[in-house]
């Protein structure tokens, strides 16, 4: 239908758009505020390091087999790959490899960022730079039977009253006396200064402490007991009983359905069904078929039925009506 | 806290959820789109004021 | 006794200089050619604007000023003042609510717009805008949610990642780091919507309201 077709050369009635305008404004302000005073927003308080590893020291999610698993390069950052490190090629579709594409621009050595230098920086503990000069000296094969040990040993392991670990006796080298320092550090608050600001004083960017959280399990506690998980369509969810990102719903769709949920490239997967979907959505008005549909399934004779009425619903501009 | 007890409905409690299948949403999400919907009905059927400022128009045009 | 006319500005009347080298005059004479004073604000409407499906798309307009206006205000205060004060709060919640509104009021907008095939007669753009404005306007959620300072934004930066790191945006535009975020998120983000809701209301005004359909028509 070209544009000269569909020009109405009808009547036109007073309509006052400015006074409209301000109107909604009006009522959407009116709106909002009856919204704020009768239920708020939700504000739930961050998790810290030193929390997850007072509530959480040992055991599954627990802050100790977390850091160990930064430190043997076994955790979920750590075997991440792009854009924090090269252990993987990351999630691909076919031939589509973005991520290993766009390569490591945000680099952490887990070992390095999350156990050895917040160690180094603790004060006046000379048993502890020896454990960990030890550490650093040994082979490769022999850190990887000190942390084997150890990550078998944890899955026994208690917390005594003084906070130190206790673990059946084994050969675990200087990794106890690392783990124990670290544990107090994180337990102390001071684990969370080390993270952030390792490079700078004034810093933005929280990526280091929030992958380290990530890895373990004190977050996904919380977000399990706030129906935010992926399986329970968390992305359109909010914290308490607030009303979340409903807009998000066919998004968080696909990843509860096979292929997408059994699969280990699930999210890149998604995104390209979504890209294709929004495509098609921006050009609703070239699609054959679709762009159909309003026409068949006639709503608009709701919308328009005071026009039909007084026209009957014939050509757009008769020949008998004058052009105002 | 303050601002908890500033609201007068504390919607701080996680959601109820509705499970069907595989399909899971929180009732807070599912009363968005269902008064969502509602609102677009209304929106089609509620008259529109005006209808004489719209039909006196029409009658000035056919003159 | 005869008084001086006053003395012409540079350029003055357009039909008589030759003008084919000024960009300002080309560009006014465009801009008023495509959308005189009486179209970019007529104080009338077809008489089909007959339902109230057509309020929701200057609801969503008035929902973005909230939004924008609770915005503007948390930012006078920066990014933790929400959490310390009940005033800051108020204003969070404000700001929270309007998004809600927004999206509720340009779903039905959408959903009006499509049953009316409003892309018909040139509008194509139209749509077009509109439905970008939509899909931008999620990542700029998104962007909110996340500069959130919460355990909320812990969770949705550290989960989003994994979506954005898959293809590769991850390695420029980092959930996680609540700086950027921030910053898209109160400049970036806000300027890209309302350009785009700027455009779609100048192309609205430009073709005007998308007439009713013909009742006997029954081809495409």
């Amino acid at each position: 239908m070209s544009a000269q077709k569909l020009e109405w050369k009808g009547a036109y009635a007073p309509y006052d758009l400015v006074k409209e305008l301000c109107i909604a404004i009006g009522v959407m302000i009116a709106l909002t505020v009856v919204l704020t005073i009768l239920f708020s927003s939700p504000d739930d308080r961050p998790s810290t390091i030193a929390q997850w590893s007072r509530q959480i020291p040992v055991g599954e999610g627990g802050f100790v087999p977390t850091a160990l698993s930064e430190l043997d390069g076994s955790s979920g950052t750590a075997e991440y790959g792009p854009p924090y490190n090269h252990a993987a090629d990351g999630q691909h579709a076919a031939f589509l490899y973005p991520q290993k594409w766009l390569g490591v621009s945000h680099p952490i050595d887990t070992a390095q960022a999350y156990v050895i230098e917040p160690l180094r920086t603790v004060p006046n503990d000379p048993a502890l730079q020896s454990a960990l000069a030890t550490y650093q000296a040994a082979p490769e094969k022999t850190q990887k039977e000190w942390t084997d040990a150890y990550t078998k040993a944890l899955e026994k392991a208690s917390v005594e009253g003084n906070g130190s670990i206790k673990v059946p006796a084994g050969s675990y080298g200087p990794v106890p006396v690392m783990m124990s320092s670290l544990l107090a550090l994180a337990q102390s608050g001071g684990l969370e200064g080390s993270l952030l600001t390792s490079n700078q004083f004034f810093q933005t960017d929280y990526t280091k402490p929030l992958l380290f959280m990530a890895d373990g399990g004190l977050l996904e506690k919380r977000a399990e007991a706030q129906h935010l998980l992926g399986e329970q369509w968390g992305m359109m969810n909010e914290t308490g009983s607030y009303p979340g990102q409903s807009w998000l719903w066919l998004y968080t769709f696909w990843y509860q359905i096979e292929p997408f949920s059994g699969s280990e490239n699930a999210d890149i997967l998604v995104i390209l069904v979504m890209s294709v979907l929004s495509l098609a959505f921006v050009a609703i008005p070239f699609i054959p078929g679709v762009r159909s549909i309003p026409r068949w399934i006639p709503v608009h004779r709701l919308i328009w039925r005071e026009h039909y009425k007084a026209t009957g619903g014939g050509p757009l501009n008769p020949p008998a009506r004058a052009a105002p | 806290m303050a601002a908890v007890l500033a609201s007068i409905v504390n919607l701080n409690e996680p959601a109820h959820v509705v499970h069907w299948h595989f399909f899971q949403m929180s009732v807070p999400n599912l009363l968005a789109i269902g008064v969502m919907l509602l609102v677009f009905v209304l929106a089609l059927v509620l008259p529109f004021p005006g209808a004489a400022r719209r039909r006196a128009a029409e009658a000035q045009a056919k003159r | 006794m005869s008084v001086a006319p006053p003395p012409k500005p540079p350029g003055g009347d357009s039909s008589k200089t030759p003008h084919g080298d000024s960009w300002t005059v080309r560009a006014r004479e465009a801009a008023v050619g495509a959308l005189p004073p009486e179209k970019l604000l007529p104080d009338g409407q077809p008489t089909y604007v007959a339902s109230w499906i057509y309020i929701f798309g200057v609801a969503t307009i008035a929902a973005l000023v909230v939004i924008v206006g609770s915005g503007v205000i948390l930012a006078l205060k920066g990014p933790a003042w929400w959490h310390d004060t009940g005033v800051g709060h108020f204003f969070n919640s404000i700001h929270m609510w309007a998004v809600e509104l927004f999206f509720f009021t340009m779903v039905i907008h959408l959903w009006g717009k499509y049953w009316m095939a409003a892309w018909r007669g040139g509008r194509a753009r139209t749509w077009i805008t509109g439905a970008v404005t939509f899909l931008i306007a999620i990542p700029a959620a998104l962007t909110g949610y996340v500069s959130q300072q919460n355990f909320d934004a812990q969770w949705i930066s550290t989960q989003a990642k994994d979506a954005m790191n898959s293809v590769g945006i991850g390695a420029f535009f980092n959930t996680t780091n609540f700086g950027q975020m921030y910053s898209w998120h109160i400049l970036l983000f806000p300027i890209a919507v309302v350009a785009l809701v700027v455009g779609h209301i100048l192309l609205v005004r430009r073709h005007g309201v998308v007439p009713p359909f013909e009742l006997e028509q029954r081809r495409s």
